[in-house]
């Protein structure tokens, strides 16, 4: 088994949240996992990324090379694309529609979509939308990792056990609210699927 | 139970776990994890692990080369243009010798994700002559740890451990080795072991030296190098440091079938290429970072070989390895990819909403006006910002502290006014001594600090300047008429813009202290407490 993702979003949008759910719940199926981080300066509103690598034999390599992923996660449009070079022929795209504009030379919307569409293997939602009918605006992060299931070679479960163990010192509260973006999101993955 | 821990942090449990009595170290990507590790670490807060921050990287070397003379083991933490900063004790440090065991980590920062060059520390640790180890995966560095306090009190002499930026933000499970007990309190044996009189220093020197042989077989020995035979002889594979994870993950499903070498301890031990060269008469060696193994390699092996590299041409020059680099060198072929669609533009990093180094580049702008030419000298920190748009404030930025002395060198060639903007880490880092020579000539420039109360650019750590700014001014000798605080807000855009004006037709110099919390840091204050 190994699941080579890309995430994607802009400084403080919470992909590294994403990460370390996933990674603790590969750590809970006993598989080797390397997540490699941006820190320091893009990190001011400016575009990151993480490498997360799971799999059932030891991970070499910090990076994973370009055309050899399995799937690209992004909780803002723009960005999804931005790391194409990363998707192998048979990846997978799972992303978020609600475009985070903070320069003004920010693309067109539509052409960002019609970009996306041209995927073969593309999933879009609008995860802030999702996280609002729940009401939990801040968890849009958590409903992209929902949409991403799917494609993580995961059980639901042990993504579940991950937040728990994740979010635990948080407090129920938050964790339960989490647990529900990761429901909402599965689910709107599932109706466009 | 492994724990998932990031490059840095795993050096920083190592230390704990090794016996560490104290860690030093100034904030810099990729490093500043190492100490808030040991900050935020249970263990070491009942050990009672000294883990403050200090004013710059010099007096954390100095002050971990203290620790280990009162016999105790100790790191010192830097990014790689922090050893410049240090490198007077750390040069020092190898005559000396210690006495409790010392780390250096310096962590580089190939492609400079956040940095001014991409100096390579390696060079530095054979410059000293002191062991270099340099880790390939988060495990290695953990367990290199260990070792390194062990070899440095074998042989009394700093040890240096050498990451790179992937290394060091990278995150993996880690298993634990067994805890050692912190050293007692004692004394150098030799209490003129730490007084480098010429002929005191002259003894130590040939010691250091003598010393050279038997630090060669200790690499030569460690387990951390290693010689993996291969069928193809047509090239061998020298590989160090993450380059070697890049070759290993290439080489899944028997892909390569070369000799490999792989060198994570320094010197280079001669042994081990003899092994290789005897095998293969071409050696490619990939290394992160500068051709540090490939310069040595003409001295080390006979004529007639063909060494491909970043010398040669075989691998970019400059910038960060990847798994494709190392592919395409090996000779492996690279899949097709898919391009970044053209509609994607980039997001450079600006300065938060309400930051207050906002205000006061709004302000400088305009007291500015009056004046043409850039003349405007500045420094590192999220205030470099302001040489972006909109603000295409600032003129300079070069080394930490560099603008307050840069604009008395262009003051004294007789640019006038010549401006200095600062922050208040980098002041206390730097600044200070540079604003001494312009107090001693009463040097016609005006230093703005501007002062958010943090070390905003790595992550909002404590500054030491916080509440001190005024009075080190006063103490330095800044005339009080002309040293000037102001808030930094909108609504005292036109007094702020008015006292800049006045202190910049001052004929003297002049300090504004341009006072406004860290926004960040602020929120952050404003969540714990509630
Ligand atoms: C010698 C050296 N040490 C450390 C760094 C990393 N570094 C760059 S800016 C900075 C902090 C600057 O803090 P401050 O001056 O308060 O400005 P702020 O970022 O808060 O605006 C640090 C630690 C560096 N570039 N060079």
């Amino acid at each position: 088994m190994k699941t080579d993702i890309i995430l994607a979003g802009v400084g403080g949008q919470g992909i590294l949240s994403i990460a370390a759910v996933i990674g603790q719940a590969a750590l809970l199926n006993n598989l080797y996992i390397k997540q490699s981080e941006v820190h320091g300066m893009s990190q001011r509103g400016g575009e990151v990324m993480s490498h997360l690598r799971i799999s059932s034999n030891p991970v070499a390599s910090d990076l994973i090379p370009f055309g050899a992923a399995d799937l690209i996660i992004a909780v803002e449009p723009m960005e999804s694309l931005r790391y194409l070079n990363y998707l192998s022929p048979e990846g997978w795209l799972v992303t978020n529609t609600k475009p985070f504009e903070n320069i003004s030379n920010y693309p067109d919307f539509d052409k960002i979509i019609d970009a996306i569409k041209e995927l073969p293997r593309r999933v879009f939602i609008d995860a802030d939308e999702t996280a609002h009918e729940i009401g939990s605006v801040r968890a849009s992060n958590m409903v992209m990792l929902g949409a991403s299931v799917p494609f993580l070679k995961l059980s639901s479960e042990s993504v579940e056990e991950g937040i728990r163990l994740i979010f635990g010192s948080k407090g129920e509260q938050v964790v339960d609210q989490n647990l529900q973006a990761v429901k909402a999101g599965m689910e709107a993955a599932k109706a466009v699927l | 139970m492994q724990q998932l821990l990031l490059g840095d942090e795993a050096i920083a449990q190592g230390a704990i776990d090794a016996g560490l009595s104290g860690i030093y170290a100034y904030p810099g990507t990729p490093s500043t994890e190492i100490m808030e590790y040991v900050q935020k670490n249970d263990e070491a807060r009942e050990k009672g692990i000294h883990c403050r921050w200090s004013t710059n990287e010099k007096t954390a070397m100095e002050a971990a080369l203290g620790m280990s003379y009162a016999g105790k083991r100790t790191m010192v933490c830097m990014k790689h243009v922090g050893l410049n900063v240090a490198a007077d004790p750390f040069m020092n440090s190898a005559l000396t010798g210690v006495n409790g065991g010392v780390i250096i980590v310096s962590a580089d920062d190939p492609s400079m994700h956040s940095s001014q060059n991409e100096q390579d520390s390696r060079f530095f640790g054979k410059f000293a002559m002191v062991p270099v180890l340099e880790p390939s995966s988060q495990q290695e560095a953990y367990d290199m740890v260990h070792y390194g306090f062990e070899l440095s009190e074998a042989f009394k002499i700093p040890v240096m451990i050498r990451i790179t930026t992937r290394l060091a933000h990278s995150r993996t499970g880690i298993a634990s080795s067994k805890k050692k007990e912190q050293n007692p309190l004692a004394l150098p044996s030799d209490p003129r072991q730490f007084i480098l009189l010429p002929a005191i220093a002259r003894i130590r020197y040939k010691n250091l030296l003598k010393n050279q042989a038997g630090l060669e077989d200790k690499s030569f020995d460690s387990d951390f190098n290693k010689f993996i035979d291969g069928e193809d002889k047509s090239f061998g594979i020298i590989a160090s440091g993450i380059a070697y994870n890049y070759v290993m993950e290439n080489a899944q499903d028997g892909k390569v079938k070369n000799p490999i070498l792989k060198i994570a301890q320094y010197p280079v031990p001669k042994k081990l290429i003899d092994k290789i060269s005897l095998q293969c008469k071409t050696l490619l060696v990939l290394e992160e970072g500068y051709p540090f193994i490939e310069e040595q390699l003409t001295g080390l092996i006979e004529n007639g070989y063909t060494i491909k590299g970043r010398l040669s041409g075989d691998v970019p020059r400059d910038g960060e390895l990847n798994p494709n680099i190392v592919a395409k060198a090996l000779g492996l072929a690279v899949p097709e990819t898919v391009a970044t669609p053209a509609i994607v533009v980039n997001r450079p990093p600006a300065l938060c909403k309400g930051c207050s180094h906002i205000d006061t580049y709004l302000a400088l702008n305009e007291a500015m006006q009056k004046y043409d030419g850039n003349r405007i000298f500045s420094d590192i920190g999220c205030y470099t910002l302001g040489a972006l748009p909109p603000f295409n404030s600032i003129n300079t930025c070069v080394d930490m502290g560099a603008s307050i002395t840069m604009a008395k060198g262009a003051s004294d060639a007789g640019l006038t006014p010549s401006i200095a903007v600062i922050g208040d880490s980098t002041f206390t880092h730097s600044g200070m001594t540079g604003l001494l020579d312009a107090v001693l000539e009463n040097t016609p420039i005006t230093v703005i600090i501007s002062d958010n109360e943090t070390t905003g650019m790595t992550g909002g750590q404590t500054s030491a300047a916080t509440g001190r700014l005024e009075k080190i001014c006063l103490g330095l000798g800044v005339e009080r008429e002309h040293l000037k605080v102001i808030l930094p807000l909108k609504k005292n855009h036109e007094e702020n813009v008015r006292i800049m004006a006045e202190e910049l037709a001052y004929q003297g110099l002049s300090v504004i202290i341009s006072q406004r919390e860290c926004i960040q840091t602020a929120a952050r204050r404003k969540r714990s407490s509630i």
